[in-house]
């Protein structure tokens, strides 16, 4: 090992659990992939901070930590687990998302309960353009065989690698061909243990054609469970001609969790991904990576993130965009407002190929520091390869503007209502991105309430 | 209804006001003029509760009440409004969602209800059509790219909605052409009561000619050094400020 890499008892049990997995899976081309996966990462182990992809977020802590994997393909939930579940889902749709409760308005709701889907707790569109199926089911399926494994970059990702070797469970989404969904998907993942415990979910969303879906992904926690839980996710995401997808990711999870997630995505032409990394105070360590291959011309990616930060909190998104055709936009826009001790990395890249002439590639990266002790690190990059492009990127860090603040004390609001309008008012453009009102409305409800009392 | 008495404050260690001396009452309109320098925007401040400002001498109570040891939010909510000499641009806030927080604020700290959105707005469209302020502007963000005489207008629009005690206007004229004037000097009239008192702080006479003060000081090197009549004004036009040192 270099000193690049970590030692962790993690690691050698992670060697000894790959076997199961591995036996287990029927599946010989996935077989194949999860050996070699294997391969890089027992070439790459656990980064530590001097690899410079990960100089900020230290890993040590989490790989320190021994986790019962959880190996078996086809484990079942309990019905204890399944009714205490049920009980934290209705919870979370009372709490945090009244207008988007399932069959009752809005959404349609996809429940995984410890990464097993529930089919029980889920109300699923009634529509044949639609496949849903776990992961492990669609290795039949035209697009597993097509896309599976082919989008997310092994190389120099150990993280992803360890994921393509060992997922056990994850989801397949497949739109065909000019379907329009008419509400967005919900998927609310469920993460119970009463052990520390590592999940890797593996899923794969596909649209096809002209089809447009919207996903919004969030995940809760037991708030009084002490277990740690590592989170080590990839998605994998194909856009044909034409279609849109719009992808939220809502990350607000207990202080126990852990997670890493690897997005990826390849696009074709006339495509549109738009994300929507959206981090909230909880979850003690999140790792955002978020890849996107132009593959085509004229394709649009929009990634917004917003991650308002606290406690002890560290959250770092690291994006990746690849324009390869000509005629390509993209748009980067990140703010993050960072509380009490926390720390937040943003680190951006656009690599502009010789033959994507004619691109369009913005990044935006505006951080507010709210403590003494909150620390930010905005790391910009660009590749340009090719000579007639338009790209800029721009990082701000600061505080939030005294005189504004004097102003509207001046008129009688209170510091903290005040110190709220601005911190509304500075995410205001990224949350305005979003495009269904009611997750909208939670949003910057959950940005006020989230910073009573700092 | 305002009392300053004695009032030392500095900045750092550079000291502004040198014992000012002021009384205002119910109803009256003062004005405060002066060379550059003279500490005009900064007795502004320091009524307001501006941070960097220290007082390390006197007394300010408005209607009794020790105004010094309050909050600048207290202060706004006990009656006192400082219309800025550069209005803050606030993009993402809107003008409308401030005002209403504000006057909320002020209306509970007073023991009123808040006002209902419609309240508010029949309230609004009142007060916009007295001081002649243009709905559009109503309803963007904070002074988020407003003209120089947008910005004075809408400290006058505030002004009118959050219905002050005593209502500081620091050089309000300054950077209005002629037609800007006289709507903010029109708006201020009809604000005028038995009940309110204003302070202007200007550097030009020309304010006064459209607001007529009941009052004219002088303010020099931190202390009032002529107090007068509206007359004292023009006096001031003609003979500069060199003959009161």
């Amino acid at each position: 090992m270099t000193t690049k890499q970590l030692e962790s008892p993690l690691y050698e049990s992670l060697q000894a659990q790959f076997e199961i997995v591995s036996l287990q899976d029927q599946h010989e081309a996935t077989k194949a992939y999860r050996t070699q996966a294997m391969e890089t990462f027992r070439a790459l182990g656990f980064p530590s901070i001097k690899n410079e992809e990960w100089r900020f977020a230290n890993v040590l802590p989490l790989v320190k930590t021994t986790y019962e994997v959880s190996a078996d393909k086809n484990a079942q939930i309990s019905e204890e687990t399944l009714a205490h579940a049920q009980s934290l889902i209705a919870a979370h749709k009372e709490d945090i998302l009244p207008k988007l409760k399932g069959e009752e308005k809005g959404a349609y709701r996809l429940v995984t309960i410890n990464g097993v889907f529930s089919k029980e707790l889920s109300f699923l569109p009634d529509n044949a353009g639609i496949t849903i199926s776990t992961i492990g089911e669609a290795v039949d399926h035209p697009g597993y065989q097509e896309y599976f494994g082919k989008i997310v970059t092994l190389e120099n990702n150990a993280f992803a690698s360890l994921n393509s070797a060992m997922f056990t469970d994850g989801l397949f989404i497949e739109l065909k061909a000019n379907t329009v969904l008419d509400m967005p998907i919900h998927i609310i993942k469920v993460k119970l243990a009463s052990g520390n415990a590592l999940f890797q979910p593996r899923n794969l969303f596909i649209v096809r054609k002209n089809a447009q879906m919207d996903v919004i992904e969030t995940y809760i926690s037991d708030a009084d469970n002490e277990a740690a839980i590592l989170i080590n996710g990839v998605s994998e995401i194909a856009l044909e001609e034409n279609a849109h997808f719009f992808h939220y990711d809502i990350q607000k999870g207990c202080k126990n969790i852990r997670k890493i997630q690897r997005n990826e995505a390849v696009q074709q032409k006339h495509s549109n991904y738009s994300n929507y990394t959206f981090t909230f105070p909880g979850s003690s360590f999140t790792r955002n990576n978020l890849t996107i291959h132009l593959n085509d011309e004229a394709i649009e990616s929009h990634l917004y993130g917003l991650y308002l930060t606290a406690g002890e909190q560290l959250v770092d998104n690291h994006t990746e965009v690849h324009h390869k055709k000509p005629n390509g936009e993209s748009n980067q826009l990140y703010k993050g407002i960072i509380m009490d001790k926390s720390k937040a990395v943003f680190n951006g890249k656009i690599y502009v190929y010789e033959d994507a002439q004619k691109t369009n590639a913005f990044q935006q990266s505006n951080n507010v520091l709210f403590s003494e002790q909150a620390t930010v690190h905005a790391k910009p990059q660009l590749e340009i390869f090719a000579d007639d492009v338009k790209c800029s990127h721009g990082t701000t860090i600061g505080q939030l503007n005294k005189e504004a603040i004097f102003y509207l004390k001046s008129r009688g609001i209170g510091e903290e209502q005040a110190k709220q309008l601005m911190v509304k008012a500075f995410a205001f453009d990224v949350a305005e991105k979003i495009k269904i009102p009611a997750l909208r409305s939670y949003v910057e409800e959950m940005i006020i309430e989230e910073m009573k009392g700092h | 209804m305002l009392s300053i008495k004695n009032l030392h404050a500095r900045v750092e260690d550079k000291e502004i006001l040198k014992g000012l001396n002021l009384e205002v009452k119910a109803g009256e309109v003062h004005a405060i003029m002066g060379p550059n320098g003279a500490g005009k925007s900064s007795l502004a401040s320091v009524l307001a509760g501006r941070e960097n400002y220290e007082v390390t001498e006197g007394s300010v109570t408005l209607d009794g009440k020790d105004i010094l040891e309050m909050a600048p939010e207290e202060r706004a909510r006990e009656g006192v409004f400082l219309a800025f000499q550069y209005p803050i641009e606030i993009p993402g806030v809107s003008n409308i969602n401030f005002l209403k927080t504000a006057l909320n604020e002020i209306r509970t700290h007073r023991g009123l209800d808040p006002m209902t959105a419609k309240e508010f707005l029949q309230k609004s469209k009142e007060k916009q059509a007295l001081v002649e302020f243009d709905a559009k502007l109503v309803n963007r963000s904070l002074n988020e790219g407003f003209s120089g005489g947008e910005k004075k207008r809408n400290e006058i629009f505030q002004l009118a909605m959050l219905e002050p005690k005593l209502a500081i206007l620091d050089e309000t004229d300054s950077g209005l052409d002629i037609d800007a004037l006289r709507i903010v000097s029109r708006g201020v009239n009809k604000l005028r009561s038995e009940n309110n008192a204003f302070i202007l702080i200007t550097h030009y006479q020309r304010l006064l000619d459209y607001i007529v003060p009941d009052y004219v000081h002088v303010l020099s090197d931190g202390k009032i050094v002529k107090t007068g009549g509206k007359e004292l004004a023009l006096e001031l036009e003609e003979k500069g400020y060199d003959w009161l040192k």
